[in-house]
């Protein structure tokens, strides 16, 4: 390695960068239109649900279904037959139905114990167990209100009383945002690298390249070192987006978290590398690059789907997606603190793949033409 | 004009497999995921890790925590004794909830008067920590029932009778299998067609592919069916997979999902080459493709509700195919749909096809001079 070829090098690939501006959209343009789109696009919190409500007019059943209009959860329209809200939920206008008998003030008033028919639209499972929570809420309101009107106690023997650690408003937003952040840098470690060093072999430059008495490691340093400074800027905007436009409390220090990003970026970028070196293709890359990178990242990161819930050898190839080190370490950083346990483990295994990575690369290319 | 198309499309076709590590790429990659991702992709929890911190320990304590013991849902990891004991299991993932009993909870149940139980929870990942919270509650309703037929409470004056429709135990495999083969046709076709006159420019013989006589409508149609094929294959192939090897129950039309699958290609394909056309080299070309891909899959509704959107957003989805064709893959898997109920998702479909098959072939024309 010879310290001017080396910088010799690095000043052409910021050449080349700086007249194809692609790249600098990418590293800085591409993480902030990403990161707002998805920020605000992206929420596992369901608000103003449509819901059916079909229930008789006696002033029991009314009393019940204030509760779901002074619910924020709930946009509540009313039908007068079952059949007509069960056509509303096949349509999906609302999302369930909520069915008072006509008999039902007849039951409360008699303590008759009166069925209230909860039918909610199962094809989105997830939201679905959300909006029943919601109308079990509705459900316990109206019985304290009940209890109270009568000034008797509650008549449920126990009730839970929940305390949401790190996130008491359970708004999804803190713990996505985090984790799209390592998603949209994957993507742009992937996308800056995973190109550079087909796009040589195919214009044919990399021949040029070779005739010259660069070593290799001047040849890959020299594409690292430029995307490495590229990443860490679009890492630092998508951080301040975090905090500033979305408004995710960061309860860790931010050297724990550049620290990290800077770990995981050297991951990414080693990966664009490899998968770059070992296809001298273009169309093949960029294939392996979607197939690789985009796609785990999204699924196998803990990033929406939660790891614990996958079965074991699912669990056992998550291992060898980065992402999923790096949503870890993002998640607690911004979401509880610096906890070391978490922390450290996780940065372990990004220095594990990193070398690895880079090493891979660094003994595929060879100086020679196939 | 026929024998032309065809010597064009066979040509498109060597183009796109006859590298041996290309065909590779495009078939097994995607054949690969659906079996990882459709087990991997799920919201339902199981053995959720819990903690236990009883400061009561009598009978009624006792046959709560019973419950929970019993429960697939829970998996005990630790009983702790003392309060300053609950952060460190939280804080290092070793439990996602405690669940704390005060001293007071036997007697007052026992002399009739509501008893409270705490449950600490992880709130990291609010979703999980949502649907613990739910799965908790469930078991603590299961208590309060027995307890109350059983030691004369006064029962509440109405009870919820729940039921969901289309996917009675709430599976979510059920919902995302479906959506991985929109996910993975989409991927398929956007790499088939978004690369394919990029790849021309760069090694020349896209000049060539001009000064023969074929047109520019000729060539983009000829583009276009490699796309279509392999797409049409994969769909298939993922589809039956998903019935026979992840046991999702198909309801619906299998002609209204064809008939939806058939248009959602067409978009697909439409954009493409709507990318294809204005790129110069295949690295721009692999750039549209990922900045069309990557919104078009976080924004379809995929894994999050596109309700749960601003609004502003939500018109955007309005340019997404997938969106559409989830839909309708979930329709007709799920609600029994027909093609009659679809009407819409069709129409949306339809609409991005020929918009974005017109703009593609006037990009082509335009950038040709």
């Amino acid at each position: 390695m010879n310290r001017m070829r080396l910088r010799g090098l690095i000043r052409k690939e910021f050449l080349q960068i700086m007249r194809d501006p692609s790249a600098i959209a990418i590293a800085v343009v591409l993480p902030f239109v990403l990161l707002l789109l998805f920020g605000y696009g992206v929420s596992l919190n369901a608000r103003r649900v449509p819901l059916a409500l079909v229930a008789p007019h006696s002033p029991q059943a009314q009393e019940l279904l204030g509760g779901f209009d002074h619910s924020p959860y709930f946009v509540p329209r009313r039908y007068a037959t079952m059949a007509a809200a069960t056509h509303a939920l096949v349509r999906r206008r609302v999302q369930g139905i909520v069915w008072l008998r006509s008999d039902f003030g007849r039951h409360v008033l008699a303590r008759g114990n009166a069925g209230i028919g909860v039918f909610v639209n199962g094809v989105d499972a997830n939201n679905a167990g959300l909006l029943e929570a919601y109308i079990r809420g509705v459900w316990l309101g109206w019985l304290s209100r009940q209890a109270q009107a009568q000034g008797s106690a509650l008549s449920v023997p126990v009730t839970v009383e929940q305390r949401i650690w790190f996130n008491a408003a359970l708004r999804s937003r803190n713990y996505l945002v985090p984790g799209l952040i390592a998603i949209v840098m994957t993507l742009i470690g992937a996308l800056l690298t995973a190109q550079v060093v087909s796009r040589e072999w195919e214009r044919g430059t990399m021949e040029a390249l070779m005739a010259t008495p660069v070593s290799m490691a001047d040849i890959l340093l020299s594409k690292l070192i430029p995307y490495f400074v590229l990443g860490m800027a679009g890492m630092a905007l998508s951080v301040a987006m975090a905090v500033w436009l979305f408004t995710v409390p960061l309860r860790g220090t931010l050297l724990v978290l550049f620290s990290a990003s800077g770990l995981f970026l050297l991951v990414a970028l080693g990966m664009g590398l490899l998968i770059s070196t070992v296809a001298k293709n273009q169309f093949i890359s960029a294939t392996i690059a979607i197939v690789t990178t985009f796609l785990p990242a999204f699924i196998l990161s803990g990033f929406i789907f939660d790891l614990n819930s996958m079965p074991w050898p699912v669990r056992l190839l998550t291992h060898i997606v980065a992402a999923r080190y790096f949503v870890a370490i993002l998640q607690t950083v911004f979401g509880a603190g610096d906890l070391w346990p978490v922390v450290l483990a996780n940065a372990a295994a990004l220095c594990v793949m990193a070398a690895f990575f880079l090493g891979l690369t660094w003994r595929l290319s060879r100086k020679r033409l196939d | 004009m026929w024998p032309r198309i065809r010597a064009l499309v066979i040509k498109e076709f060597l183009a796109l497999l006859r590298d041996k590590v290309a065909r590779m790429t495009m078939i097994v990659p995607p054949l690969l995921q659906l079996v990882i991702f459709g087990y991997a992709a799920t919201f339902n929890i199981r053995d959720i890790p819990y903690a236990v911190y009883d400061q009561d320990g009598g009978a009624a304590s006792h046959e709560l925590l019973a419950r929970f013991e019993g429960s697939s849902f829970f998996r005990r990891k630790a009983v702790l004794t003392a309060e300053r004991q609950i952060a460190p299991v939280i804080d290092d993932k070793r439990v996602l909830l405690v669940i704390h009993i005060g001293p007071q909870f036997s007697r007052d149940l026992l002399a009739h008067r509501p008893a409270r139980i705490q449950v600490i929870i992880d709130g990291r990942n609010s979703n999980t920590a949502a649907l613990a919270g739910n799965y908790v509650n469930e078991v603590v309703q299961g208590f309060d029932t027995e307890w109350a037929a059983t030691h004369g409470w006064q029962a509440p004056p109405a009870q919820l009778v729940v039921r969901s429709w289309f996917n009675p135990d709430l599976l979510s495999r059920w919902f995302i299998v479906p959506g991985i083969i929109g996910l993975l046709t989409l991927v398929v076709t956007l790499l088939a067609t978004g690369l394919s006159v990029a790849r021309e420019r760069e090694s020349g013989t896209f000049d060539q592919l001009l000064v023969t006589p074929l047109g520019s409508a000729e060539i983009l149609l000829g583009k276009s069916v490699p796309g279509f094929v392999i797409g049409l294959m994969e769909a298939t192939v993922i589809l039956v997979a998903a019935v026979f090897w992840f046991d999702v129950p198909f309801t619906g039309s299998l002609v209204a999902l064809y008939l939806g699958l058939v248009v959602f290609l067409l978009s697909g394909i439409g954009i493409g080459l709507m990318i294809s056309s204005m790129s110069v080299t295949q690295q721009q070309g692999a750039l549209g493709v990922f900045l069309f891909m990557v919104p078009a899959v976080i924004l379809s509704g995929f894994a999050t509700p596109i309700a749960n959107m601003p609004l502003a957003v939500q018109y955007l989805t309005y340019l997404d195919p997938l969106r559409y064709f989830l839909v309708i893959l979930r329709g007709t898997f799920l609600q029994g749909d027909g093609a009659g109920v679809l009407g819409s998702q069709y129409a949306g479909l339809a609409a991005l096809a020929l918009a974005s098959m017109t703009l593609a072939a006037w990009l082509f024309r335009h950038r040709m001079s």
